[in-house]
């Protein structure tokens, strides 16, 4: 008779999961299949129908008017995908950095940085033909987010400071320090805290007018694909992979692990960069203060209900795109507040943070 | 009558019986059918490979696991044990091969865990407890400082605290699990001389083991289990080692090994005065010294504990060096990173192939190119994998090798640990190194998986290989080995000839005695 | 003139004494969830949900005692829902605990605009009043730092005492540190263990919900959206910094809050532009973090148990 795995027989606890790139792992691994996220998204929704009654509301009504809003016409679909493209761009950002076993939480302030870096370049290098203004300025948000994705790394590295709090505080001296920025030196004339326009030539173009949808998202696309051949098909994505399941058997094995995590981290805060600056260059047009109303965890959610897996946080981003943009007409006709935006993607991340019933059940047995 | 259950005797001479247990896990029988006897006063070997289901039953009886089928009687009385707490109540206590204690609390306070006395309720009464301890110390003869904290003790005093705490509440019948695996021969006797006075005081002792000579020593009866079947219940005295043998493998099993005579060559690992420190910040190496020669294969012998794992951190250039030199082949490495150590060839068989072996999440596939994965073929000047390369040299391997794989591309978590030990020995050896440092590499694998690994490293000692065996198996040092360096408090503190030595020298050795 | 002593008084310290409550009392709650082997970065959304909790409730009652204990209970709630899945279920913990924190960042904007219409704040509320203790608030210098401050405050401080006695001297307190050291080791030894983890953790839920609590009902007294400012993420930092041991974890709370009294003086006196002043707490947790952190090693195994 084969006998199986030595963890089943004769150990009455589970095996440590370490990592939380090894554990995440499990998750991908036993649910390749979509059929456990879409039992998260329904459990979610069925949630957050119960609220809506208990709150007064229909959720036929309620749904139903997201679905419109989001997807019935044209100007519903440029307004979801122009919702879920920095959306994709943090999750993916926040996918690299699980992927070496690094939990980025900052994403929002790396965005915010890079959106800003790349106003300012938008604004003060004019002259510039679009085809260099354009790159430059969306380099120069990668690098910001990337620099503010060094400093946690260095931290993590060199002197264990674990990156979940030191990514969430600089998060926050992200968002105060370009609300300075924006509100004194870089202001532009007028009440509101945000810069003046970019250049023109610094403008990402529109792609499906009347809406805002931009090219972001084709980088967007393209980065997507980018990253998963990186991962997969690359030395580093692999030297990356290793570190996240075991940073131990890694180093052993010639990887120089700290490294490659500050690379995925830097990485990761470039990414996010590029996301703000794709959200300033193609939506804005200039820097405003609070111009992210949380892009930076909607991107978390996404990676995670995605099942780190660039295809599918693309998918799991535009369903985010379609509740944020089908929310505007929901609250517009049936008056729900907008709020309930946000609790139903945290309850798909709950949902999906539990393994299933299902799986539950089937370890169980295993192990007795 | 022996073991009925029965209201009108209230007297039995059997402590515990288990009768046809059956226990099974996915895919293997664990306990087939087993029945056992254990009188009162007895002290009961139960013999077995690794496998055979000795600590499966066990932890039946300790409540840990439930039986599929079976009865159970404690004192005469049909028993149904769900949990330890039961276990403890009808009397019987476990001392884990693993010890079960918490490390930063002290030895008072691991011992009362789960039945600490209480002064106004909740507050822990330390005054009572220590007193109460002190008198089980002296009425078994067990002498231990209960103020210390667990971690900082000797693993022969943990034991120690083990069984105390099994003492403590209330048991009557012993379970030792595997006891003498981290003790040196001397420790062996101590526990040998407690367990006899705890049979003195009318305790029943269970007594694990697939050590044929020290069954034979300590126990009144052997109980041999295979594959989950008890083969036969046998008197100690009236037995040999070699019928308990056949009986635990099934055929009879030849102990030595055969090999080609070594040849003297050239250096290959040359360890200089190494000092080192290990994680709790003290002393682990203080001046470890030696060479191993290619067509050598130098065994280095040792109780777990003595500074092993850091010399294998610190060869691997894992741990850094307070003081020392490494060479390998010439080529000075002290405090250089792995990578640099794999370019000189060095392969290397982890203790743990969970922690530092292998990726359990990896496929197979990308497991064995571990390690090379930054090395033509496999990568382009742009950093890109070639996958045709991977592949062939993957299914190459498996091939070569016996891995017994559904693919290439099974994830290596569901394979059984001799099938990922295969992986790791793939990988490690087929890269042609010069030097292979093996780190208990047979620990925890079935008997034909340790043949086969064994074997292996002869085969590559043959080719040229310098082999560095690091095991606490003083069978697998004797037989494999053409030197035997002792390891002793982070030290050589002696090399042998394994023809011209014997395990009672090496034993003495082994615990800091000094022999001239 | 704007003297030094205008920044650096006495108020200053009673003021840090204050604003160290809401991250003692989270940062307690995290000691006895991590010593128990479960990590909690929750406590930033169980804060808030509690907040919102105590503020609605004192709304509706008037009485802002009400909203104390609907806090706790809210906070119990929250906690068990983060037991319930990472105990229960072995989901990861990291990742609970982020959903927490979003879940609450929803729950409460959205009922803060079916309540009070609006998803920034709530209306104003009925908050606790001081208190002072005869006889201390006299003492000169001691008694202008302890002597008057509202309730929670108080209660922060014994609770501080009572809960490294307990984790230290009483049974409850060996066996959460038995079960988050080597949780199996618990289990032979007879120790329900997953009866101990969820205990710890629906504890850290109640103090995080004192904490929660004390920013809506006696730091300001309303609720507002996002007002725990990443104190939850502060207050973890504190028990890194305090050794996972609630007098240490209280010690690195009144640093953190002397940083936020610091900073809300600064800002009334208008000295330096306010969002630079506003980073200060949040610099200075990174600074603490890679300062100390070198060699901390957390007392527990995070090991998700599983019982037969």
């Amino acid at each position: 008779m084969k006998k199986l795995s030595e963890n089943a027989s004769n150990k009455n606890y589970e095996e440590p999961k370490e990592t939380f790139g090894a554990i995440l792992a499990q998750m991908k691994l036993s649910s390749l299949e979509i059929l456990p996220t879409l039992l998260a998204i329904a459990a979610a929704f069925s949630a957050g129908a119960v609220l809506l009654l208990i709150t007064g509301y229909s959720p036929i009504d309620a749904y139903g008017a997201m679905l419109i809003g989001a997807f019935g016409d044209k100007f519903g679909i440029g307004q979801t995908l122009t919702q879920a493209t920095p959306i994709i761009f943090t999750g993916l950002a926040f996918l690299l950095a699980s992927k070496s076993g690094l939990f980025n939480i900052g994403i929002e302030g790396q965005l915010i940085v890079g959106g800003f870096a790349a106003a300012i370049v938008g604004i003060y290098f004019e002259g510039l033909p679009a085809f260099i203004h354009v790159p430059l300025a969306l380099l120069s948000g990668a690098l910001a987010g990337g620099l503010w994705g060094l400093i946690p790394a260095i931290l993590k590295t060199k002197l264990n400071a674990h990156e979940v709090i030191t990514t969430m505080m600089l998060s926050y001296v992200a968002s105060y320090l370009t609300s300075y920025l924006v509100n004194y030196p870089f202001k532009a004339p007028g009440w509101v805290a945000q810069t003046t326009t970019i250049a023109p030539s610094a403008e990402l173009p529109r792609i499906l007018w009347p809406t805002q949808l931009s090219v972001a998202i084709i980088i967007a696309f393209l980065l997507a694909i980018a990253i998963h051949y990186f991962l997969e098909k690359t030395k580093l994505g692999y030297e990356i992979r290793a570190v996240g399941f075991s940073p131990m058997v890694a180093e052993n094995n010639g990887i120089d692990v700290n490294r490659k995590m500050i690379l995925a981290l830097v990485i990761s805060g470039a990414i996010a960069g590029m996301g703000g600056a794709g959200e300033i260059m193609g939506v804005h047009r200039r820097f405003i203060d609070g111009f992210s109303p949380g892009y930076g965890w909607d991107g978390i959610a996404v990676a995670l209900v995605g099942r780190l897996n660039p295809i599918g946080t693309i998918f799991v981003a535009i369903l985010f795109g379609a509740l944020r943009s089908g929310s505007m007409t929901m609250t517009r006709s049936v008056g729900v507040p907008l709020d309930i935006i946000s609790m139903l993607q945290s309850l798909v991340i709950i949902c999906t943070a539990t393994p299933t019933v299902f799986e539950y059940f089937t370890k169980r047995r295993e192990l007795k | 009558m022996e073991g009925t259950p029965s209201s009108f005797f209230s007297f039995t001479n059997v402590a515990v019986e288990t009768r046809d247990i059956v226990k099974t896990f996915p895919g293997v029988i664990a306990n087939d059918k087993v029945s056992l006897v254990v009188r009162k006063g007895e002290i009961h070997g139960l013999l077995g490979e690794n496998g055979a289901g000795k600590t499966v039953l066990m932890n039946i009886l300790y409540g840990l696991y439930k039986p599929d089928s079976g009865r159970i009687f404690v004192n005469g009385h049909e028993v149904k044990i769900d949990s330890p707490a039961t276990a403890m109540k009808l009397g019987i206590g476990m001392v884990h091969q693993h010890f079960m204690l918490i490390p930063s609390l002290n030895v008072a306070e691991n011992i009362a865990l789960g039945r600490e006395p209480l002064k106004y309720g909740i507050f822990l009464d330390m005054k009572k407890l220590l007193h109460e301890i002190r008198e089980f110390c002296s009425r078994y003869k067990l002498d231990v400082d209960l103020n210390a904290s667990v971690y900082t003790l000797p693993v022969g005093v943990q034991q120690r605290v083990e069984i105390l705490k099994a003492l403590y509440r209330g048991a009557n019948i012993l379970i030792l699990d595997e006891p003498t695996s981290v003790l040196t021969p001397q420790e062996v006797g101590e526990l040998f001389r407690a367990i006899r006075v705890l049979k003195e005081q009318g305790k029943s002792i269970i007594f694990i083991t697939h050590k044929l000579k020290e069954a034979l020593e300590i126990c009144d009866k052997i109980t041999v289990l295979r594959s989950g079947k008890v083969i036969e219940t046998v008197d100690a005295g009236k037995t040999s080692p070699d019928e308990l043998a056949e009986m635990m493998v099934g055929r009879k099993v030849i102990y030595t090994f055969e090999k080609a005579q070594a040849k003297n060559d050239e250096i290959v690992l040359k360890v200089e005065g190494v000092k080192a420190l290990d994680d709790r910040k003290l002393p682990a190496l203080n001046g470890a010294t030696f060479d191993v020669h290619a067509y050598e294969i130098l065994g280095i012998a040792g109780v777990e504990g003595n500074g092993q794992t850091e010399l294998f951190e610190v060869l691997r250039g894992l741990r850094k060096i307070v003081e020392g030199r490494i060479y390998i082949n010439g080529v000075d490495v002290t405090n250089q990173p792995p990578a640099k150590r794999l370019k000189l060839g060095f392969s290397n068989i982890p203790e743990d192939r969970h922690k530092m072996g292998l990726i359990l999440e990896f496929s197979v596939e990308e497991n064995l190119i571990l390690g090379e994965h930054n090395k033509s073929p496999f990568v382009d000047s742009l950093g890109r994998l070639n996958s045709k390369e991977t592949k062939s040299y993957a299914e190459k391997l498996i091939e070569l090798y016996a891995i017994k794989t559904p693919s290439k591309d099974t994830i290596t978590r569901f394979l059984s640990g001799g099938t990922q030990q295969r992986v790791v020995i793939a990988r490690e050896f087929s890269r042609k190194p010069k030097l292979i440092v093996a780190s208990q590499p047979t620990r925890g694998l079935d008997v034909s998986a340790t043949e086969y690994v064994r074997r292996k490293l002869v085969e590559m000692r043959d080719q040229g290989c310098a082999v560095l065996l690091i095991s606490a198996d003083l069978d697998e040092i004797i037989a494999l080995s053409d030197k035997i360096a002792v390891m002793y408090g982070g030290r050589i503190v002696a090399v042998k000839d394994p023809k011209k030595t014997n395990e009672q020298e090496l034993g003495l050795l082994m615990a800091g005695e000094k022999i001239e | 003139m704007i003297e030094l002593s205008d920044i650096v008084n006495l108020g200053l310290f009673a003021a840090a004494l204050r604003m160290a409550t809401p991250i003692a009392f989270a940062s307690i709650g995290g000691v006895f969830s991590e010593r128990a082997g479960i990590t909690n970065i929750g406590l930033e959304g169980m804060m808030l949900v509690s907040a919102f909790a105590g503020a609605a409730t004192s709304y509706f009652t008037a009485n802002p005692w009400l909203g104390v204990v609907a806090a706790v209970v809210a906070g119990a709630l929250c906690g068990a829902l983060h037991a319930i899945i990472t105990v229960r279920f072995r989901g990861n913990q990291i990742v609970s605990g982020t959903g927490i924190n979003l879940l609450a960042a929803g729950l409460t904007a959205y009922l803060c605009q079916i309540f009070w219409g609006s998803r920034g704040a709530s209306a104003s509320v009925q908050g606790l009043e001081l208190v002072s203790i005869p006889l201390v608030k006299d003492l000169p210098i001691v008694g202008s730092i302890i002597g008057s401050h509202t309730p929670l405050v108080y209660m922060m401080l014994v609770v501080t005492i009572l809960s490294h006695v307990m984790l230290f001297r009483t049974r409850l307190g060996l066996r959460i540190r038995a079960v988050g050291e080597h949780a199996a080791a618990a289990d032979t030894a007879g120790i329900d263990v997953y009866r101990v983890k969820y205990i710890s953790v629906i504890a850290s839920g109640v103090l995080a919900g004192l904490g929660g609590v004390f920013l809506s009902l006696s730091h300001l007294n309303l609720f507002s959206w996002g007002m725990t400012g990443g104190r939850g993420f502060i207050a973890l930092a504190a028990m890194i910094f305090g050794r996972w041991t609630p007098l240490g974890a209280f010690g690195a709370s009144v640093l953190f809050g002397l940083a936020d009294a610091l900073q809300m003086r600064l800002q009334a006196l208008g000295l330096l532009p306010p969002q630079i002043i506003l980073m200060i707490p949040y610099i200075l947790t990174v600074a603490v973090l890679a300062g100390v952190v070198r060699k901390a090693i957390p007392p527990s195994d995070y090991k998700p148990y599983v019982k037969e």
